[in-house]
């Protein structure tokens, strides 16, 4: 699914060091992965390179078979786009929209998670609107707030249309960076049974990334950045 | 599809920015449309005052004077034509008709002309148009005037009442002809020309006018006694206006006036000196022209730093829009369609605003300056002038979008909420 080999990532040519030296990294598809470390180990970094954000210096990284580094910028806005789901820090919403239509805004760029939905849907007006209800439904947020201004939901609230946002049209990879650092310790774990599930149903492989090692026990596997980050 | 839509919420949401630069573009076209607007009206209206006209001869003085005192009312000739040359060129072969004109007297600051029945039957406008009458009939004794329909409305006369003309141009004139009342027999239609402003009077009362004080400097008891013929026997005319049988004729009796001999006279043809005297005006309609186009750009510049302005605030939703899956063509397009939106929208006020200007202001224009204004669908060159707002406004709106296209996807990773 996912597979680093020697990568190493400067953000400038002329940096002494490298933020990111990985030897290698294996994830198999649908796996749990829980990737944590303190701040600045080079988790954000981590996580812009298996995005395709950013392109590793040296290395190879290569994600449902597909070799990142050698994609053109083009390709690699569409390959993000159709395979993966991407839960932001501050789940980046739109404002102006309905949580339904941020939802279905993440299938509206990429045919293929598009086709998926529609593929299983007789109704093919409403298919998307469909299951970004049925996302929501399955993540908790009620049918009352399903058509609310975004910006009156609460956080946590907010936080289930990112994911049901991510979720649409199950893209292979699911990534969430700190999705739960707004969130009480309860609030946190159902969350992320919430998040399970939906990974499970949707066969994603899902890498969690937290710096809350509390959550840790919750994840069939867990990978520290220190140990893997080869010391220079 | 999406983007369209996106576009659309998205102006929504900013609606009341959005607004503001959409009513500058609208007040520009509106601008634009209205100078345009009366500047072609207005050339039109001045090429439309007389038509149909083949010659206009006065006494020897300038082209362009000549046409300002007999068509305009405008300034006065000293010199006039005397009757006898009148009766001579007007007898020539090829003439179809001719209008004596006396000008010189006024009343209450409108202009008095002296005229024969061939002035109803024979003086066009604009498009070889006829006078009309809206009320009433044609003079038919020395005693009754005919009004233009500006006159009428100005002054408030109906059909039958009596009014007092006096000698001499202007309100403040002494000379009174307080025992020569005449009556209101006839109002003509408006005509967007000077005409409107005119009292027209039988030939014949002109001398009437003036007889007492005439009577004072040169013995005529003879000549206006019992004298009921609407032309009478006037010494001197102020100019005549003629028509021929063949535009073959302009040219070569038109020779013959400007080499006549009795007497100095002039013979020019309106509509070439209608043209030269446009010609002189040209500067005025180019700076008309100037000042709108002016207008547009300054609403255009507007328009594009609102667009920077907004840009940077909302690098953050196009940023989110990028880590959703958009990629740079999609935030350029979304850009693109934004400005068009917003320029197609304010052309669409701006255009209903246009109507609504000329429509209130209409009769204004048409009263005190003469202009008159048709309230007619946008015609192919005002579609063209909105076109190429909406092109310009395309075309600036580009910018901003190019900038969007070159936004980061780092971007939608790292800004904070």
């Amino acid at each position: 699914m996912i597979n680093l080999k020697n990568v190493t990532f400067k953000w400038h040519k002329s940096d002494s060091s490298p933020t990111l030296n990985i030897k290698e990294l294996v994830i198999e598809k649908g796996e749990h992965i829980f990737l944590h470390g303190p701040s600045g180990s080079g988790k954000s970094t981590l996580l812009a390179i298996l995005a395709g954000i950013n392109t590793a210096t040296s290395g190879e990284v290569s994600i449902l078979n597909q070799n990142l580094t050698t994609l053109s910028n083009t390709t690699r806005d569409v390959f993000r786009a159709d395979h993966i789901g991407y839960i932001f820090q501050n789940f980046n919403l739109l404002p102006y929209l309905t949580p339904i239509e941020n939802i279905t805004l993440g299938c509206e760029f990429s045919k293929s998670r598009k086709q998926k939905i529609l593929k299983q849907s007789s109704n093919k007006n409403s298919a998307l609107q469909k299951e970004a209800i049925r996302l929501l439904n399955a993540l908790g947020l009620t049918a009352q707030y399903h058509h609310k201004d975004v910006a009156t939901l609460s956080i946590g609230q907010q936080q289930r249309v990112a994911a049901a946002r991510a979720f649409i049209g199950s893209p292979e990879l699911i990534i969430a960076d700190e999705p739960t650092s707004a969130l009480d310790t309860n609030n946190r774990e159902s969350f992320i049974k919430l998040l399970f599930e939906q990974a499970k149903l949707s066969n994603s492989t899902l890498v969690f990334v937290s710096h809350d090692e509390t959550l840790k026990p919750l994840f069939n596997r867990s990978i520290d950045l220190i140990n893997l980050q080869e010391q220079v | 599809m999406i983007i369209a839509k996106l576009a659309y919420k998205s102006l929504l949401n900013r609606r009341a920015s959005v607004l503001l630069t959409l009513f500058t573009i609208a007040i520009s076209v509106m601008l634009l449309l209205s100078i345009e607007r009366v500047r072609i009206d207005a050339k039109s209206s001045f090429s439309n005052t007389i038509s149909g006209t083949d010659l206009i001869v006065g006494a020897r003085t300038g082209d362009i004077q000549l046409l300002l005192s007999s068509v305009f009312r405008i300034g006065h000739t000293n010199n006039g034509v005397s009757w006898k040359s009148y009766k001579y060129i007007t007898s020539q072969r090829g003439v179809k008709w001719s209008i004596p004109i006396s000008l010189g007297d006024s009343h209450k600051g409108q202009a008095v002309l002296g005229t024969t029945l061939d002035y109803f039957s024979h003086y066009r406008f604009a498009k070889k148009q006829n006078l009309t009458f809206n009320k009433g009939r044609p003079f038919a004794a020395i005693n009754e005037v005919v009004l233009g329909s500006e006159v009428a409305n100005k002054l408030g006369y109906k059909l039958n009442d009596s009014i007092v003309i006096s000698h001499g141009m202007g309100n403040t004139s002494f000379h009174h002809h307080d025992d020569n009342p005449f009556k209101v027999v006839g109002i003509l239609n408006p005509t967007g020309t000077p005409v409107d402003k005119t009292l027209h009077i039988p030939l014949a009362a002109i001398d009437l006018i003036h007889g007492g004080k005439a009577s004072l400097e040169h013995e005529h008891e003879h000549e206006h006694d019992e004298d009921n013929n609407l032309v009478g026997h006037p010494k001197q005319i102020t100019a005549f206006l003629m028509g021929f049988n063949s535009p073959l004729y302009t040219l070569q009796i038109r020779r013959n006036i400007n080499q006549y001999k009795p007497e100095a006279l002039l013979g020019i043809m309106p509509t070439v000196t209608l043209k030269e005297l446009w010609e002189m005006l040209a500067i005025v309609e180019k700076i008309l022209l100037l000042f709108s186009a002016v207008v547009v750009l300054v609403s255009l510049l507007g328009m594009l730093t609102t667009l920077l302005a907004n840009l940077s605030q909302r690098r953050r939703e196009l940023a989110i829009l990028r880590s959703v899956g958009a990629r740079p063509w999609h935030l350029f397009t979304l850009i693109s369609i934004e400005s068009l939106l917003t320029t197609l929208l304010g052309c669409l006020v701006g255009s209903a605003l246009y109507y609504l200007v000329i429509f209130s202001a209409g009769g204004y224009l048409q009263s005190h300056a003469g202009i008159s204004v048709n309230i007619t669908m946008l015609s192919y060159y005002e579609l063209g002038l909105i076109g190429v707002i909406m092109a310009a406004g395309f075309v600036i709106g580009l910018i901003p979008a190019t900038r969007a296209y070159f936004y980061s996807l780092s971007d939608g990773m790292s800004i904070k909420a």
